[in-house]
């Protein structure tokens, strides 16, 4: 049974992420869309050791036209992050057992 | 019944500044009626919809706190609240709502479980279907 | 819609539910009752008091099957069946007792 965890709000605005990371099991992903895309950026350090600190056991997405849209390029996104275009969310969704939202 | 699936409500919002929390309440009653293996989690800022004494009276909006009481009635048996929440707030067990529902033996007994953030991920693992609120 | 009560005017809404449960009393039952076309006796009084004292305590009215089986607990098996409260409501139990009872519709009531 495994988990695709989706992000939606900033790090910086709420706890949603690393709650999020807080409860992943190894072999979930987490996925990081909309305003939450801010969080995978390499230089907001802060949020980018949380999402390290997660990567050994969880696999780490970002919705790539969330960061094109706020202007974030993928060379600031954290080593590790993988990103996904709409078809790849949807394979996501679909590789998982369920989908659990973080609000 | 082998149709029957876990669903596991999961809150995390302080209730009454916005909608989610009775949104997820009035959900849970409605599902309710569909028999399934139902539990929900409390944990970030959700612990606080199961504290004591919530009156609403000043802020005129309809007090919903009460109605976490009458789960049992509705076969919702399974209530969990991830202690390190509570703790970082400031919280202990005592701060919260009593929850019963009937035991097979028709006594009433506490639904309410508190667990650490560990069981909690366990618990989210383990549904079939879960809604976030 | 609204009902027309001592002199006043009390709001309901599309489908006959008080508005603010606070102007509910026992007249205004009925005359909901009368609307509704049930001609109130004890037995009806019985199932509109406990709908009210399960408000008083809940906040919600309660859904058919939740009803059936608290009122089971507090007057026993024969004044709890569905039979015996589609006989007095036959409209629906939750639907019409709760509307002279002056509650809102049950939650999970379509």
């Amino acid at each position: 049974m495994s988990t695709l965890h989706t992000v939606n709000k900033s790090p910086f605005e709420r706890g949603s992420l690393a709650s999020a990371l807080a409860h992943a099991l190894p072999g979930d992903a987490v996925l990081l869309i909309e305003d939450a895309v801010v969080g995978a950026r390499a230089s907001a350090v802060k949020t980018a050791d949380l999402i390290k600190a997660a990567m050994p056991a969880c696999k780490l997405y970002v919705l790539g036209p969330d960061l094109t849209a706020r202007g974030i390029p993928s060379t600031d996104v954290v080593d590790g992050i993988n990103i996904v275009d709409y078809p790849g969310f949807v394979d996501l969704v679909a590789d998982h057992d369920k989908t659990q939202a973080w609000l | 019944m082998s149709d029957t699936k876990r669903f596991l409500y999961v809150n995390r919002k302080a209730p009454h500044g916005t909608i989610y929390a009775l949104e997820s309440l009035e959900v849970v009653l409605i599902g309710a009626a569909f028999e399934q293996d139902v539990s929900l989690a409390f944990l970030d800022d959700g612990v606080f919809q199961l504290i004591k004494k919530q009156t609403t009276t000043g802020i005129g909006v309809k007090n919903f706190a009460p109605v976490y009481r009458a789960l049992g009635d509705y076969d919702v048996k399974k209530i969990f609240v991830e202690r390190e929440s509570l703790e970082e707030r400031g919280l202990s067990e005592d701060d919260l709502m009593e929850i019963t529902h009937e035991d097979d033996d028709e006594e009433d007994v506490s639904s309410v479980e508190i667990v650490d953030r560990a069981r909690m991920a366990e618990i989210m693992a383990a549904q079939d279907v879960i809604l976030s609120f | 819609m609204g009902y027309q009560w001592n002199g006043q005017d009390i709001a309901a809404d599309e489908e006959g539910y008080l508005v603010d449960l606070s102007q509910w009393n026992p007249e205004l039952a009925l005359l909901i009752a009368e609307d509704e076309k049930v001609n109130m006796t004890d037995e009806h009084w019985e199932v509109v008091n406990f709908l009210r004292e399960y408000y008083d305590e809940y906040q919600i009215a309660p859904a058919i099957r939740v009803l059936t089986k608290a009122l089971k607990k507090k007057l026993g098996e024969e004044k709890s069946t569905n039979k015996y409260l589609y006989d007095l409501f036959p409209y629906g139990p939750a639907k019409q007792a709760c509307k002279i009872a002056g509650l809102p519709k049950p939650t999970g009531c379509v």
